[in-house]
Order: structure tokens, then C-alpha cells, then sequence
């Protein structure tokens, strides 16, 4: 028992390094000297994060994926919310299959949505666009904050609602000042799950978007098939250290919650 | 009595129905606009061609061996990565259930961290890892096990490691949910009354984590079916899957029917997958843990 309970712990340890050291190694190679990837390097320098600094291109590009990611998790906090607002309140069938609806986002492969989208772009003039960009991405964005929301509303006890309307504020006041404050912790996940999900978009990119409209993953994947330049590791290392930081901020939101329902229980 | 015209609660029932629908409609609007329309788009251009039906963009499943062989070639791909996420994340799963609070949660962050690190990032990491001049090849070679490096990427065996790899945490979670909700009393039952460890785990636990299994199963099983991305980095041109047959017809050579049935075919493969697992789980519960 004792034995064969080690093992499983050594099993699960090794599993979990093969996950995280691939990611973790790129962060001593961004900060090689070499022409070429070589581990470990042969000294440290900079010049990684100066080239991906010092090159309009890439500034470009990620000025271009920053506004997207930020436009598109706000249009889809705000548009998901409604939704699944209205989702919860009703119990009509109709209503509840519409559900499925917004939650196909989720299940159509991503080739097809990029090619289904480029098709309506195509035709409305949307392509290499800003706003094509933010809306595509507004839409994938969508399930997250849907389910993310739903969950927050299922805790969230309605007949307050209901005394608050009886008292005589109206329905919108009543959502932004009683509902909202309670199940916030649940929207702003959905609005940092967006937020990642957007800025990690890359097929629908590469369909979409071009010419000064170009997202920071659509150069990474044209540079990556074209050849392993080193800039990349360090365009890596900060997207990680991004990916981290969102992580931390969903924790510490999460736990914020919990407290809250902990002390309103 | 009987004859009811509108009442007060009916036309507010009404009302609110109708407040309910404009809070859906953004939301659906984008939703219909960028995915209902195009797919239906899609189906529609892959029998209309040149103001005519026909059926020759489904003819060429049956004699373009391309098309079956890359079907073929992705259905393994993807039993093979189910495959092994359910035999490396069960056993994660398994320990971050059972550990304390503190520690299952480092476990839980070791397992989110890839989880919410870019796609490209982590292929990026994989060549590096793997290439001919790279870490892995360059230790094997010191610790002299090899002579000269191993091919172990731009390949099926590159592939099929990262989206692994990739898509591991996608079976982790569902299964960490479902086993965190199974109550210790009923494993504490099963030993109580004379079960070994092995049988308590067998009769008891593993059947009871199953829906958990499942949901991580579908997920990365369909998702393994689209993948586009870590194929096209990893597989250098050799490991052709279906979303890249896709994508070659539109950007190479502009052949929108053939990328319009392909897609729907796949588009059936994957509701198939949904409607199976539906015999088994609802579907919002595979959804829910994505």
C-alpha cells in the first residue's frame, strides 16, 4: 500500500514536469546571447527583447491583439451577461435551446469558423479590418462568459429581485445595484477567459486578418513555419508571463468570492 | 367566466418574454451572423455549384484517396490522444482529489498553467525541444544512448506528443470535478466492509468518476478532430490532417466546394461524437467543464 502509493505519487510528478518544463524552458533560452538555440545558452543577453522592442512589425501586431483581446472580452462580457441573464430568468424551451446555440462557439472546429467567418467578411468588406477582428473574436469569447455567468446566477438568490422591484426601483437598477455586485466575481472570470481566449486566437487570425491588421499569433505562426527565430522565445516568455498573471487574478478572484459567500453564509 | 381575453398577466408574461428575447439578441446576432449563416453557407455551396446541384464535391470521398486518408489518418490521431490523456490525467486527477486543500491546488496550478499558455507557445517549445540540434536529442546523445539524432519531430510522433501535451488539462479538469464530488464515506464503506484497495477502486470509484472520464474524452476527442494549429507546426507537411485539407483547398487552390464538404463531414463527425456521449452525459456537462 505504502510502496505502491509512492509510485503513483513519482507517476503523477513526472506527468506533471512533462506539462509545465516545456513551458518553463523557454523563459533561460529567451534570454540567450546565441544566433541559435542552444541549451543551456552560452551567456545571457538581452538582445531577444530588444529585437522584438526595437521592430515596428511586432509592435504593431501586438498593439493590434491587445485592443482586439480588450474590445472583444468586453463586447462579449457585456453581451454574454444579457444573454445569460435572460437564460436563467426563463423556463421556456425555446428560450433554453437558444442556449445551445450560443454555446456552438465552443464545439465547431475552428478551421470551419475561420472559413465560414472569412466567407461573411468577404462579402460585407470586413476582412483585414479592426472591427472584423473584434467582432469574430466577440463571438468566441461568448461561451465562456455565458457559462461562466450562468453558474454566478444559479447561486444568486432572485427573490431579491423581486423585493427590490416591490420597493420600486426598476428592473435595470435593480440588476446594476442588487444582482450585479453579487455575481460579479463570476463575470469578471468570463471576461478574463475572453480576454485569454482572445489573445490566443491564431486560425481565425490567419484567415482574417492582414496587412496592418495583423494579430501578434498570426506573424508568431507565419515566423514559426518559416524558420525557429529566437525573438519568438521572447514574445513567449512575456505571453506566459501574461498567461500566468491571468491565472493569478482568476485565482485571487475566485477567492474573493468564496469569502463573500463564506460570510454571507 | 370563460371567455378570456388578454388578462394582466398574460400581456406581462408577454412583455417579458419579449424584454428576455432583446437581451439574447446581441448575442445571438453575432452568433447567427458569423457561425449559423456560414455553416449553412457552407452546406449550401457544397451541392450548388455553377447554378446546378451536384454531388460531385461528395463523389471524391469515395475516389480521391486523399480525402479518406486524411480522415483515416485524423480518427487515429485523435483515438490515439484520447487514449492517452485518459491514462496520464486519471492518475493527476486521481492524486489532486485525494491530497489536502494546499497541495491539490499546486496540482491544479501545475495543470492550469499549460492550460492557459498560448497554442503557439508550447509548439514553439516542442521544436525547440525536439529538433535535430535540440535538448532532448543533444542529452540522449551525451548520456550516449544515440549516435546520431532521432527524427522526433516534423512528424506523426512530434504531433501526436504536443497535442498531447496540449490537450491533457482539457481531461484533467473534468475528471478532478467529478472525483472531488464523490463522498469519501462511500470509498471509507467499500474498505469498511472488507473490499481490498484495488477492488474499493474498481467497484466503486472508478465507476462513479466515469461521467468525468467521459466529458474529458469527447472534449479531446473532438477537439483533436479540428486541430489545426500544432499539425501544421509539428508535422512537417507529413502528419496531414483534416483541418489542414481545409484550409490547403481555400488558400492554395481556392477550391471552395471541396473545403465546403469536407467541413460539413467533419461538422457531422463531431455532432455524431456529441450526440453518443449525449446517450451517456447531457451535453451542457461537457460543455460546462471546458
Amino acid at each position: 500500500m505504502r510502496a505502491s502509493s509512492l509510485l503513483l505519487y513519482a507517476v503523477v510528478a513526472l506527468i506533471l514536469a512533462w506539462l509545465v518544463i516545456p513551458i518553463v524552458i523557454i523563459v533561460p533560452m529567451s534570454f540567450s546571447s546565441a544566433r541559435f538555440l542552444t541549451f543551456p545558452p552560452p551567456s545571457w543577453s538581452l538582445r531577444w527583447y530588444e529585437a522584438y522592442l526595437d521592430s515596428a512589425a511586432w509592435m504593431q501586431a501586438t498593439r493590434v491583439s491587445l485592443i482586439v483581446a480588450v474590445s472583444s472580452a468586453v463586447l462579449a462580457t457585456i453581451f454574454g451577461t444579457a444573454a445569460a441573464y435572460a437564460l436563467n430568468m426563463t423556463s421556456s424551451k425555446l428560450v433554453r435551446s437558444l442556449q445551445l446555440v450560443l454555446l456552438l462557439p465552443l464545439v465547431v472546429p475552428i478551421v470551419i469558423t475561420a472559413v465560414g467567418v472569412f466567407l461573411v467578411y468577404a462579402q460585407v468588406g470586413l476582412l483585414a479590418s479592426m472591427t472584423g477582428l473584434i467582432l469574430a473574436n466577440t463571438m468566441l469569447g461568448l461561451p465562456y462568459v455565458i457559462t461562466s455567468v450562468l453558474v454566478g446566477l444559479r447561486k444568486f438568490d432572485h427573490t431579491q429581485e423581486m423585493v427590490s422591484r416591490s420597493l420600486g426601483m426598476n428592473r435595470l437598477r435593480t440588476f446594476f445595484i442588487v444582482t450585479l455586485p453579487q455575481i460579479r466575481p463570476s463575470v469578471i472570470s468570463g471576461l478574463l477567459f475572453a480576454f485569454i481566449s482572445a489573445m490566443d486566437e491564431t486560425v481565425v487570425s490567419l484567415f482574417i486578418s492582414g496587412g496592418e491588421y495583423q494579430t501578434l499569433t498570426k506573424r508568431m505562426f507565419t515566423a514559426l513555419r518559416d524558420e525557429i527565430d529566437p525573438t519568438i522565445a521572447a514574445i513567449s516568455s512575456l505571453l506566459t508571463a501574461v498567461s500566468f498573471i491571468m491565472l493569478m487574478l482568476v485565482a485571487i478572484n475566485a477567492r474573493g468570492s468564496k469569502r463573500r459567500t463564506e460570510k454571507a453564509g | 367566466m370563460t371567455i378570456s381575453i388578454a388578462s394582466p398577466s398574460d400581456s406581462h408574461e408577454r412583455s417579458e418574454q419579449r424584454l428576455m428575447l432583446l437581451l439574447l439578441a446581441p448575442a445571438l446576432l453575432v452568433v447567427g451572423a458569423l457561425l449559423i449563416v456560414p455553416l449553412g453557407w457552407l452546406a449550401w455551396q457544397s451541392i450548388w455549384q455553377d447554378g446546378g446541384f451536384t454531388i460531385v464535391n461528395y463523389q471524391r470521398f469515395l475516389t480521391d484517396s486523399v480525402y479518406w486518408m486524411t480522415f483515416l489518418q485524423t480518427f487515429r490521431i485523435a483515438f490515439v490522444v484520447t487514449l492517452a490523456t485518459v491514462l496520464l490525467g486519471y492518475p493527476v486527477a486521481y492524486v489532486a482529489a485525494g491530497l489536502p486543500q494546499r497541495w491539490s491546488m499546486i496540482v491544479l496550478a501545475l495543470v492550469l498553467l499549460p492550460f492557459w499558455t498560448s497554442v503557439l507557445v508550447r509548439a514553439y517549445a516542442w521544436l525547440i525541444l525536439l529538433q535535430r540540434t535540440g535538448i532532448v536529442n543533444s542529452a540522449l546523445k551525451s548520456a550516449g544512448l544515440i549516435d546520431s539524432p532521432l527524427l522526433l519531430v516534423n512528424n506523426e510522433f512530434g504531433t501526436v506528443l504536443a497535442t498531447i501535451h496540449i490537450l491533457l488539462p482539457f481531461m484533467v479538469l473534468p475528471l478532478y470535478a467529478t472525483m472531488k464530488k464523490i463522498p469519501q464515506e462511500l470509498v471509507m464503506a467499500g474498505s469498511s466492509l472488507g473490499g481490498s484497495p484495488l477492488h474499493v477502486f474498481l467497484r466503486v470509484f472508478l465507476p462513479l468518476s466515469l461521467p468525468g472520464m467521459i466529458a474529458g474524452m469527447v472534449l479531446v476527442f473532438v477537439l483533436t478532430l479540428g486541430f489545426y494549429i500544432t499539425p501544421e507546426l509539428l508535422g512537417g507537411g507529413r502528419t496531414y490532417m483534416v483541418s489542414m485539407l481545409v484550409s490547403r483547398n481555400i488558400q492554395v487552390y481556392n477550391e471552395w466546394g471541396a473545403a465546403s464538404s469536407i467541413s460539413v463531414v467533419l461538422m457531422i463527425c463531431v455532432f455524431l461524437v456529441f450526440k453518443l456521449a449525449s446517450l451517456l452525459i447531457p451535453f451542457e456537462r461537457i460543455i460546462g467543464t471546458r
